[in-house]
């Protein structure tokens, strides 16, 4: 069976332990507004466009369409969503990889050459692979086979996941995971939806039975200025977490504007906002700390 | 860094390097007197070193521990007229260049007109080179295929051993007689050479004793006058010292650093070798004397570091000869790439690294200076701690040291022939130069220009830049069927240049060891005196010739592009791109942002690049490995550019890859600039398909940001480093700057003076640096963002 994917990246030195790839699984239940892979949201191939690379008198894209969706005037080029079938072709056609399509269909075997390629880094780092996206589990059954052959190999694995899935997807891949990265974006549920599109029950329960099954956990918050940056979200947090067994590490990752130009290049659209300031980071830290955590800046 | 350090740095740093006439006028004077007229060649050069020693002027500088200029004084830059006489439009061009200039004086003018130039026109070394050469030869040159190191700088390329640290040259004058006593007037018919050979090397030793003996006096008579008690104490030290070594062998660490600076100065006034010299594994070198008088209390660490930065501000106030045209190009620097080795293993296998060997880390922090370079070997036996305390130096971003692999160098000397010990004993000097230490001439003979070669095969024998027909006729491309009829022309082609790069190579050496004998650099080198030859005549116990290829990574791309585009793809024909090339892609933007951007690369780990990689790399290999140099050894390759692949890119038209005319070639083993876009361990995993241990040295360079330094990031690049070495590479050097501050540097040069980065197997200044060299620096740092 093929999944999709949209990046895969290595010398990833965040994501786990040692030296890693990781590889970005595409499709996510969430839609948080912050989200700096957006083009990891949907389940579909995208075209992505970046009128910076475009060449002011290249017309190789609309050559090379076959249902003539695109046009081209001093600004760049519009594809015509209507008539558009992302077939690629214009990707393919375009020298300087300003039309780019994400989202690459790919076997668990051709997966795990790409992986493989870096045995000897992981090796002598103890690192591995991890599994990012999107969200991971909604391509269970691909995730399933890619890590099962990584198992065979000997590769260490990790799964970066948001936790909105049902448990039995989890209870599926478990054993061939040896630690979670978990995301938790916030305690209090209206602000959940409002802010991810989905409540955050099905994240807590889930992370409540993997936590009781023994599994290893780092848990991810991602720090978004008037969103979750506030001490009493920290708290509950903290609390709330006390209760889990098998939790290594917080990471807190501040929200950072590198995504901003993807967005552009979807042409989709993006809050102006800033960084949550350092010295809020610290105190944020400290809360976690005070309940017993190791919390580190970053991944 | 205590106040005296401090104060010497200043000077060294702050002093602009200066052209000297002192031993340019010294020589002539010897050469011209009657007793120069007498004495056979190898006398002559003996006593001209002789009476440059016991003539030259010597100073003690303030506070100086230890001793001895090159010249008059620190900075002070001599020339060599024997070998390259600059005529006073050399003169001016170095006075007045922009980049790596040297103060020339009205006098030295003066008394290069008057004196100098009057003598040694037409005999001069780079005139009988000239000469001696075949218009094949010249024509390959002029039109960038290669360079000559030889023809201004000396064959020099080899580094010391731990033989001065167990004898003075009263010890190696006996051996000399010894060697003398041994000769066989009647059944050797070289023995009447050999005999005034070494003759001129006991009168090359008793030279560097004179100068020893002047400096002992001197420090004796100003202890005399120093009024201040501590300076009146060292001084008369210094003076007990230079009474003692170099005549003896040294009994402490002082001595033994005062003892090789001596035998240094020896060697850079005898000749302009390349890379200077070097005392290579200075850490096994000066153990025994550092611990012995550790254990006793008779020296502190705190001495010891002084003693060691006092010895480096030695190295700095020694600019590179002065290097006019393409050298200069090809070399474009004030650092004489003396290399210190730190770390590897000892003679007898077991890890090396020891107290010293973090004391001298310590020292490269401290000292943040631009010679000498340093470079840590790490085995596979050897303890992270050493990589983690060499990383975090270079995480400062000044380029130093660089990295190397003890474990690949030990295989690299194995296979050329040398015994085990010699190959644990060797190490890497100047930029990634393998060799046997002590034992080895290991002459580096020019740069190699692999995508000029291919762009004359796709011309069918033309240089396509000036219309001429230089190389030979291998067919016209477009009628090629396969891929592999491109692979077997191009190898033909490249083929032939190596045969007359290696045909000049035989005269040049010849030149050399006929006009230019080195008595004195012979004395050091195992076993030019138990052979009673002469280092350049063959004297030494390995020797070897390398010829150091230059732009593997825009060749490979090359060869990819055309695989891909014209043979499996079809994507375009071979006359349409050649004619790209010629119109140097003008109206064709998008063809060569294809070229560019949709062509498998060099550096991703890719197979289908990568493949070719290997193709190339084994035509070079085949065409020059094995073969006979002049002086009983083979020739060699290495993999290297310094910084020619910036002339060698100017003189190259468009190539295949995307690459627009003049613009600089890949260095060293590394991708094209901007072509990995896979990150570190994809390049890492290609650069090592290569079979390292077939080179004499690589050099792999690697950009990273400052932010992948912390401490678990350093981790990270630490095991990195490891499991490019794990597969059996030879260096890797890492910059560590951000291209804004590079940026701002080319704006504000002089907000920027100390900024040093790695070039290519040697640091610099940014700002000495020519504009096109900082662009393309600040080009391979912003690829590290990605």
């Amino acid at each position: 069976m093929k999944g999709i994917i949209f990046d895969i990246k290595k010398y990833a030195i965040h994501d786990g332990p040692g030296i890693r790839t990781t590889v970005f699984l595409k499709g996510c239940p969430l839609h948080c507004w912050w989200c700096h892979n957006p083009e990891g949201q949907s389940l579909e191939k995208e075209i992505f466009y970046n009128p910076e690379k475009c060449l002011d008198d290249c017309t190789d894209c609309i050559a090379a369409c076959p249902y003539q969706a695109i046009t081209k005037d001093n600004t760049g080029i519009a594809i015509n969503k209507n008539k558009c079938k992302l077939s690629g072709e214009c990707a393919e056609a375009c020298p300087t990889t300003a039309l780019k399509v994400i989202g690459r269909r790919i076997s668990a075997d051709e997966l795990l050459k790409e992986i493989e390629k870096d045995q000897i880094f992981y090796k002598n780092s103890k690192g591995g692979v991890t599994f990012s996206g999107g969200e991971p589990l909604v391509q269970v059954e691909f995730l399933d086979s890619a890590l099962e052959r990584c198992c065979r190999q000997d590769i260490h694995t990790v799964v970066d996941t948001c936790g909105y899935t049902s448990f039995e997807n989890f209870e599926k891949i478990m054993d061939k995971v040896d630690l979670f990265l978990y995301d938790l974006k916030m305690m209090d549920e209206e602000k959940h939806i409002e802010t991810t599109g989905a409540s955050n029950q099905l994240i807590l329960d889930n992370l409540k039975k993997l936590g009781k099954s023994g599994k290893k956990i780092n848990i991810r918050i991602p720090l978004i200025p008037e969103v979750n940056d506030s001490n009493e979200n920290a708290q509950k947090t903290a609390r709330f977490l006390r209760s889990i067994p098998g939790i290594n590490i917080i990471n807190l990752l501040p929200y950072h504007k590198a995504g901003n130009q993807k967005y552009l290049n979807l042409k989709r659209k993006t809050k102006n906002i800033q960084p949550v300031p350092e010295i809020k980071i610290k105190n944020l830290q400290k809360i976690y700390e005070k309940f017993g955590f190791s919390v580190k800046i970053g991944g | 860094m205590n106040n005296r350090i401090k104060k010497l740095r200043e000077q060294s740093v702050n002093t602009k390097p200066f052209i000297s006439t002192e031993r340019a006028l010294l020589l002539t004077q010897f050469y011209k007197s009657p007793k120069a007229k007498k004495v056979s060649i190898p006398v002559k050069r003996a006593l001209a070193f002789k009476y440059i020693l016991e003539n030259k002027k010597i100073n003690i500088n303030e506070g100086e521990l230890i001793v001895g200029e090159r010249g008059p004084s620190p900075r002070a830059t001599p020339t060599y007229p024997e070998i390259n006489t600059h005529s006073l439009k050399d003169l001016d061009i170095l006075n007045s260049r922009k980049k790596t200039s040297y103060s020339v004086s009205p006098e030295v003018k003066t008394l290069y007109k008057k004196e100098i130039i009057p003598f040694w026109r037409g005999q001069s070394i780079r005139e009988r080179i000239f000469n001696e050469v075949s218009e094949q030869w010249k024509d390959a040159y002029e039109a960038g295929v290669f360079t000559e190191f030889m023809e201004q700088r000396a064959p020099g390329h080899t580094v010391l051993d731990d033989k001065i640290y167990k004898k003075g040259f009263v010890d190696f004058k006996n051996d000399i007689q010894k060697s003398l006593g041994q000769l066989d007037l009647l059944n050797d018919p070289e023995a009447f050479y050999k005999k005034q050979e070494l003759r001129a090397m006991a009168i090359a030793a008793d030279g560097l004793m004179i100068l020893a003996k002047r400096y002992s006096e001197k420090a004796k008579k100003m202890a005399k006058k120093e009024t201040d008690k501590q300076r009146k104490k060292e001084l008369q030290k210094i003076s007990e010292i230079c009474s003692h070594v170099p005549a003896h062998a040294p009994r402490n660490f002082w001595e033994a650093l005062q003892h090789y600076w001596f035998v240094h100065l020896g060697v850079i006034t005898e000749l302009n070798g390349w890379d200077s010299f070097n005392p290579g594994r200075l850490d096994q070198h000066l153990y025994p004397f550092y611990k012995k008088q550790i254990d006793e209390k008779s020296l502190t660490k705190e001495d010891a570091k002084e003693l060691l930065e006092a010895f480096w501000i030695k190295f700095n106030n020694q600019p590179a000869p002065p290097k006019v045209g393409v050298t200069a190009e090809e070399s474009g620097t004030y650092t004489d790439f003396a290399l210190i080795n730190i770390g590897g293993v000892k003679t007898d296998g077991t890890d090396g690294v020891n107290e010293l060997s973090y004391l001298i880390l310590d020292v490269i922090e401290e000292m943040r200076i631009l010679q000498p370079s340093s470079m840590v070997q790490i085995s596979k036996k050897g303890p992270d701690s050493f990589l983690n305390k060499a990383l975090k130096i270079i995480k400062t971003g000044f380029g130093q040291p660089s990295v190397f692999n003890t474990d690949v160098i030990i295989q690299e000397l194995l296979r050329q022939g040398k015994s085990i010990e010699d190959a644990r004993d060797g190490g890497a000097s100047g930029c990634v130069e393998t060799g046997a230490f002590g034992k080895e001439n290991y002459t580096l003979t020019g740069y190699f220009n692999m995508p000029k070669v291919l762009e004359i095969t796709l011309n069918n024998g033309f240089d396509p830049r000036t219309g001429k027909k230089i190389g030979l006729e291998t067919g016209d491309p477009s009628d090629f069927t396969d891929f592999q009829e491109l692979v077997n022309a191009f190898g033909k082609q490249l083929k032939h240049f190596i045969d007359i790069k290696i045909e000049g190579n035989n005269i040049i050496e010849r030149l050399y060891a006929e006009y230019i004998p080195a008595p004195f650099l012979s004395i050091l080198i195992s076993d030019c005196i138990k052979n009673g030859k002469d280092y350049h005549e063959g004297g030494a116990r390995y020797n070897t010739t390398y010829i150091q290829g230059v732009g593997l990574g825009t060749m490979t791309d090359c060869m990819t592009s055309l695989k891909y585009n014209v043979f499996d793809k079809k994507i375009i024909s071979m006359k349409k791109l050649l004619q790209a090339l010629r119109n140097n892609f003008k109206q064709q933007e998008n063809l060569r942002q294809r070229l560019i951007n949709k062509t498998p690369k060099y550096g991703n780990d890719d197979d289908y690049a990568d493949e070719n990689l290997k193709i190339i790399f084994d035509i070079y290999y085949q065409a020059v490995n094995g073969r006979p140099n002049t002086k009983g050894g083979q020739y060699r390759i290495n993999l290297l550019p310094t910084t020619v692949h910036i002339y060698f890119g100017r003189v190259t038209g468009a190539t295949p890859n995307g690459r627009k005319a003049s613009a600089p070639l890949s260095e060293g083993i590394s991708p094209t600039q901007g072509a990995d876009i896979q990150g570190p361990t994809a390049v890492l995993k290609s650069a090592s398909k290569i079979d390292h241990a077939k080179t004499g040295g690589t050099l792999l360079n690697q950009k990273f940001n400052p932010q992948l330094f912390d401490d678990e990031g350093i981790d990270k690049l630490m095991q990195l480093i490891r499991s490019y070495f794990s597969m059996d590479a030879h260096h890797i050097q890492i910059n560590v700057v951000s291209a804004d501050t590079l940026r701002r540097a080319q704006i504000n040069p002089e907000e920027y003076k100390n900024l040093i980065v790695r070039v290519a197997g040697y640091s610099d200044y940014f700002c000495d640096l020519n504009e096109e060299l900082q662009n393309e620096i600040i080009s391979r740092t912003e690829q590290a963002k990605v």
